[in-house]
């Protein structure tokens, strides 16, 4: 007991206003649920106002532009700031407890990405006090969005809000699949991990593809606006469609993206009240599989009215109508579980079934319009609101009221009350079904999206009145739902641990849960730990001085280092500050304002890797006759594998930068357009060539040596871009080989300041070898991008007859 | 009376256009915007697909609840023996992928069919979407622009090949009755043929989201025989009509003083010099402002006066000092021009 306190009084979020400094991922994973609650209940403000506004034919309740705020921020709020991270919010309290490891391995990265989140959440939303909301939708289409058409700052909100939003997602997905492969329990290896866990893995794993091309997108638009380089403009070699590719490439991802943690939702409750362990495992995680890698196929159908040559259209219909089967998949290993199973009812598995009825029309749908001619009549209809919505809010809202009602125990440690759950059931389920499935039907009788008022006579009256009445009819259940929770957390009896009789570790902590979660940190011997007679000796139950916790092998999850993680901090939240001031800066054209803040966020990222923890004894006694070293004095820390994660999320975003330059490339007449000049090689071929050197210095351990190549190379690239007469803002040739560059100096930039970092720790009596690796890494990707660069701007127009 | 209501023709043109009147009144409450109340060919064949996968998808859903409602719900002892390997192969994988395909190769044939050239004798018909209206030409004999706005009017039983262009932003051309949409897109030529195989009146509706007034960017499709059509076109060639009546003639004469002749053509009156829609024949018009108001006098009074009431953000200025008399004979004026 005396032992727990202390691990307690180490790891816990201290109370007050200092809480703000808490890391631990109990914390943030709560403020992440209801920070995205209560985007939810914005979102669903915004919605009751489209539905009023469309009870009637030329009701006048919205005038045209705030009809048009309205529908895109509901949009943006329930993808960016609703679905996406209260998803996370789970996964981030979740998967620590599911997997046995007493926090995530990048505490400090969680929290900055709170509050990302919510100053991103703030920022969009707070040009609505401005009077500049966004009213471009949540797709935020060019040219509609370029500056000529949208000269108010509306879209600027949009972009910048985002982003910062996404560089939380970002950072939550590199935190959550390093945590997952790096810290679970010992023996638990892939084939034992819980389904939650995989479809987290999975999701993380997509958000780290998927989220750059919107990154770049929205960079590319911004700087169309504020400096006029002509991305999308097709009078200066632009093109409108290619912020479409760009944004569907994250947008068809995004939808698996908030399905898939749902998915695994449903897949720790459809066994535990079950009685039976989940059905098909190994194809439900083929399944999960599946749907990520085919969910990076299909965005052209959203784009199937935009004259897309037929063999395009051949090849995403296929790919559209394929991600079904590991839908079905999973539908029937829900089912088979039960069918094999002595299922039970309870208000989750209510949800859950719920769920099934309105996700298999959702996705039923989901096949009409992914065949191409039926979409060309529903495209841009209410046939696809119905659709979306029965996919997103059955897909997603039901299994996430089944999670809160399932997991809600182990926050309060109370019971959960039946009748109350049922009734919001109930009206949420009615409610829904007549709002959205009448308009399938709106929308085969002509009624387009995104329409303010429509014309009486159309046969649409009668159906959008009854929408409305649904739509209210859901919030008034969404409203129950709250009063539910209050009083559940308020009345209800205290309850025992594990009282569904779950088979997954988070059960076995006693509730309201622990800040370290495991005293002793358990061994895993099957996929139900808490279904098995025999428990698995534990790890780490020495005295408890520092927050400790193993680290194991990806694959078959064997103890390998202990990691110390950092304590509480005021550095997420300030950094995240510094950071959104940033774009704040960026938001009022201050741009001097802009340099300085990105200096401070340098200044602040440094002060964040100086404290990382890297002092003290070797190696520790882990417990069952291991003693293990710590993580500072391994090449391979998770700090590498976080590196390497960052990095495919980088590479992602250099990647879509080249698709842009080669999109357009393909559309020219002539590349590079007449007027401009092909780039020469020589200089830059020497740039590349230092470059290159520079690498070679960085493994010989020459860092000094390996900054001043690089610098040198930037200098020679950045000259012979000048003097070759580069003019981005006259044509997208210039205008994205000037982006190419600038990215690439970037990084030469920041891989600069990481060497500079392992030569001052050095320098200041720091034995620790987990540092140099990291920066290793980086630097080799960087020299590595600029030699696609290279290739991509210098090379290919010299090989390829114009 | 919903078709009429939504598209002002029948009451307007019934002395003059019977045959229109009688289809306009034929295609009857069904909906004139309607997926489901085909017109032409092409509606047809998407209008099939459309009942056949409903039909399908009902049958499927069914199974599917019922399956999970037995598994839940009936006794586990004396629930039928199946092997769960087996449901998940068959249900989860070999039925979609069966299905799937089947309805795969359906869709891309059905796909190659609607996208195919129109053949040799369709109607070309060029249609500008701009914010937030349609402008629409035609070629006449001589190679000269035949313009309208915000109606099209097509011969019955001859495919029309409607070549797309957007000076502004992206929008999106759709009449439910005849054809899918088909995105209007700057810095792209888009088309799409449009197959009525019944005289009557169709409307569509910009369906890409484009701005404030996305919602009023509707437009009506006249399909008529080809000799009406024919006769039709030789009207629309001509100029305009010297103004019957005083009333008329000072109508003349305020809009060219107020200037509306910046911006809108009558054809032998006044070029505009910007994109606009033309007038020439503006009082033969269903609808002002792309389906902001029916086209009478009155309507035309209060669509000079505060039309930015009507349509907030449309390009053109209100007039709301003027004098009502100047107005109304300007109203006068536009209504002669048939």
């Amino acid at each position: 007991m005396e032992r727990d306190e202390r691990l307690e009084a180490l790891w816990r979020t201290p109370p007050g206003l200092a809480s703000l400094s808490g890391v631990n991922h109990t914390t943030v994973g709560l403020r992440m649920v209801v920070t995205g609650f209560v985007f939810f209940l914005v979102g669903g403000v915004l919605s009751m106002l489209i539905r009023s506004q469309l009870s009637f034919a030329g009701n006048r309740l919205l005038d045209p532009e705030e009809y048009n705020a309205a529908f895109t921020l509901h949009g943006t709020a329930m993808m960016f700031f609703f679905a996406v991270p209260i998803m996370l919010g789970f996964a981030t309290f979740l998967v620590p407890k599911m997997i046995g490891a007493r926090d995530l391995v990048f505490p400090r990265l969680s929290a900055f990405g709170y509050w990302c989140y919510l100053f991103g959440g703030l920022l969009l939303f707070s040009s609505l006090l401005f009077g500049e909301p966004p009213t471009g939708g949540w797709f935020m289409y060019t040219p509609l969005t370029s500056e000529p058409y949208s000269p108010d700052r509306g879209p600027d909100f949009w972009l910048l809000g985002i982003t910062f939003a996404e560089i939380s997602a970002l950072a939550s997905s590199v935190e959550l699949v390093v945590s997952i492969l790096k810290t679970r329990a010992p023996g638990m290896s892939l084939e034992r991990m819980p389904i939650f866990v995989w479809s987290i893995l999975v999701t993380a794993l997509m958000i780290l593809l998927a989220f750059p091309p919107l990154i770049l997108g929205g960079t590319l638009l911004e700087v169309e606006r504020a400096f006029g380089l002509p991305f999308y403009d097709p009078a200066r070699g632009g093109d409108a469609l290619l912020w479409q590719h760009l944004f569907w490439l994250f947008g068809h991802p995004e939808v698996y993206i908030i399905f898939l943690p749902a998915a695994g939702i449903v897949s720790t409750i459809v066994p535990t009240f079950a009685r039976r362990p989940l059905a098909g495992y190994t194809l439900v995680v083929l399944a999960l599989l599946a749907t990520g890698f085919l969910s990076f196929g299909l965005w052209v159908h959203h784009m199937y009215a935009t004259a897309i040559p037929l063999a395009s259209l051949g090849f995403f219909s296929a790919a559209s109508m394929a991600v079904a089967i590991p839908s079905g998949i999973q539908v029937f290993s829900w089912i088979a579980t039960l069918w094999n199973g002595r299922p039970v009812s309870s208000t989750p598995m209510l949800f859950v079934l719920g769920f099934l009825f309105i996700f298999v029309l959702g996705g039923l749908t989901g096949v009409m319009v992914a065949l191409v001619p039926f979409d060309w009549q529903v495209h841009d209809t209410h046939f696809v609101v119905a659709h979306l919505h029965y996919v997103l809010f059955g897909g997603m809202v039901f299994p996430l009221f089944a999670g809160l009602y399932y997991w809600l125990p182990l926050v309060t440690g109370r019971r959960v009350s039946e009748l109350t759950g049922r009734l919001v059931f109930w009206t949420i389920f009615l409610g829904f079904n007549l709002t959205f499935l009448p308009m399938h039907w709106t929308g085969l009788l002509g009624m387009p999206r995104r329409v303010y008022t429509y014309a009486e006579g159309l046969g649409w009256e009668l159906l959008n009145l009854t929408s409305t009445i649904g739509g209210f009819l859901t919030a008034a259940g969404v409203s129950g739902f709250l009063v539910d929770i209050a009083l559940q957390r308020r009345f209800s009896p205290k309850g025992p641990r594990n009282p569904w009789g779950a088979g997954t570790l988070e059960w076995s902590i006693p509730s309201p849960v622990p800040s370290y979660n495991f005293a002793v940190q358990p061994r895993v011997e099957g996929r139900e730990p808490l279904w098995q007679e025999e428990r698995g000796p534990g790890y780490l139950a020495g005295p408890a001085t520092q927050r400790e916790m193993l680290v194991t092998s990806a694959v078959r999850a064997e103890p390998e280092q202990v990691v110390i993680l950092p304590g509480n901090t005021w550095l997420p939240l300030v950094a995240a500050g510094i950071v959104g001031a940033f774009f704040v800066a960026v938001l009022a054209k201050a741009y001097v304002l802009a340099l300085l803040t990105a200096c401070a966020a340098t200044a602040a990222f440094f002060a964040w890797a100086w404290r990382s923890v890297s002092r003290g004894e070797p190696a520790v006694d882990a417990g069952q006759g291991l003693r293990l070293p710590l993580h500072f004095t391994q090449p391979r820390s998770p700090g590498w594998w976080g590196m390497a994660m960052a990095l495919v999320a980088d590479a992602a975003l250099y990647a879509s930068l080249l698709f842009a330059h080669l999109f357009l490339w393909t559309l020219a007449p002539s590349w590079p357009p007449e007027g401009h000049p092909v780039p020469e090689l020589l200089a830059p071929g020497i740039a590349l060539a230092a470059l290159a050197a520079s690498s070679v210095a960085f493994h010989l351990r020459h860092h000094a040596a390996a900054i001043v190549l690089a610098l040198a190379a930037a200098v020679v690239e950045s000259g012979a871009l000048l003097v070759s007469g580069l003019t981005p803002s006259a044509h997208a040739y210039g205008a994205v080989v000037a982006m190419l560059w600038t990215f690439a100096a970037l990084h030469i930039a920041i891989a600069v300041l990481m060497a500079a970092y392992v030569v001052l720790r050095r320098h200041a009596g720091h034995a620790e070898r987990h540092a140099e690796p990291v920066v290793a890494l980086f630097w080799h990707y960087v020299v590595g991008q600029w030699a696609a660069g290279f290739v991509v701007i210098h090379l290919l127009p010299q090989l390829l007859p114009t | 009376m919903c078709s009429e209501s939504a598209t002002g023709i029948a009451l307007r043109r019934c002395k003059k256009h019977a045959i229109v009147l009688a289809a306009a009144s034929l295609a009857g409450c069904a909906g004139v915007q309607s997926a489901l109340d085909p017109a032409g060919p092409d509606a047809h064949a998407l209008a099939r697909l459309t009942w056949v996968l409903f039909a399908g998808a009902g049958v499927i859903l069914a199974i599917v609840v019922l399956a999970a409602g037995y598994a839940m719900f009936r006794h586990p002892e004396r629930r039928l023996r199946l092997s769960s390997g087996a449901l998940i192969v068959g249900g989860g994988i070999v039925f979609p992928a069966v299905v799937l395909s089947a309805l795969l190769v359906y869709g891309m044939w059905l796909t190659g069919e609607l996208r195919a050239a129109a053949p040799e004798g369709a109607l070309r018909v060029h249609v500008t979407g701009h914010m937030w209206w349609w402008e629409v030409r035609y070629r006449g004999p001589q190679g000269e622009w035949i313009a309208t706005a915000n109606e099209l009017r097509i011969p019955v039983g001859r495919p029309v090949t409607v070549s797309l262009a957007s000076p502004d932003v992206i929008h999106s051309f759709w009449v439910p009755s005849l054809a899918g949409k088909m995105d209007v897109i700057p810095g792209r030529l888009t088309e799409i043929t449009l197959r009525a195989e019944r005289p009557g009146v169709y409307r569509g509706q910009c369906a890409e989201f484009c701005g404030a007034q996305h919602a009023l960017m509707a437009f009506l499709v006249l399909a008529v025989p080809e000799e009406d059509f024919q006769a039709w076109l030789v009207r629309q060639r001509a100029e305009v009509d010297p103004p019957s009546g005083e009333q008329a003639r000072l109508g003349r004469k305020a809009f060219l003083a107020q200037g509306c002749g910046n911006c809108h053509t009558v054809r032998g009156l006044v070029q505009g010099r910007v994109s606009a829609p033309d007038l020439t024949h503006v009082g033969s018009r269903a609808w002002l402002g792309a389906g902001a108001l029916r086209n009478t006098p009155e309507n035309m009074v209060a669509w000079l006066a505060h039309g930015e009431a009507v349509k907030p953000g449309r390009a053109m200025p209100s007039f709301p000092d003027l004098e009502p008399a100047t107005l109304s004979a300007i109203a006068q004026f536009l209504a002669g021009l048939e």
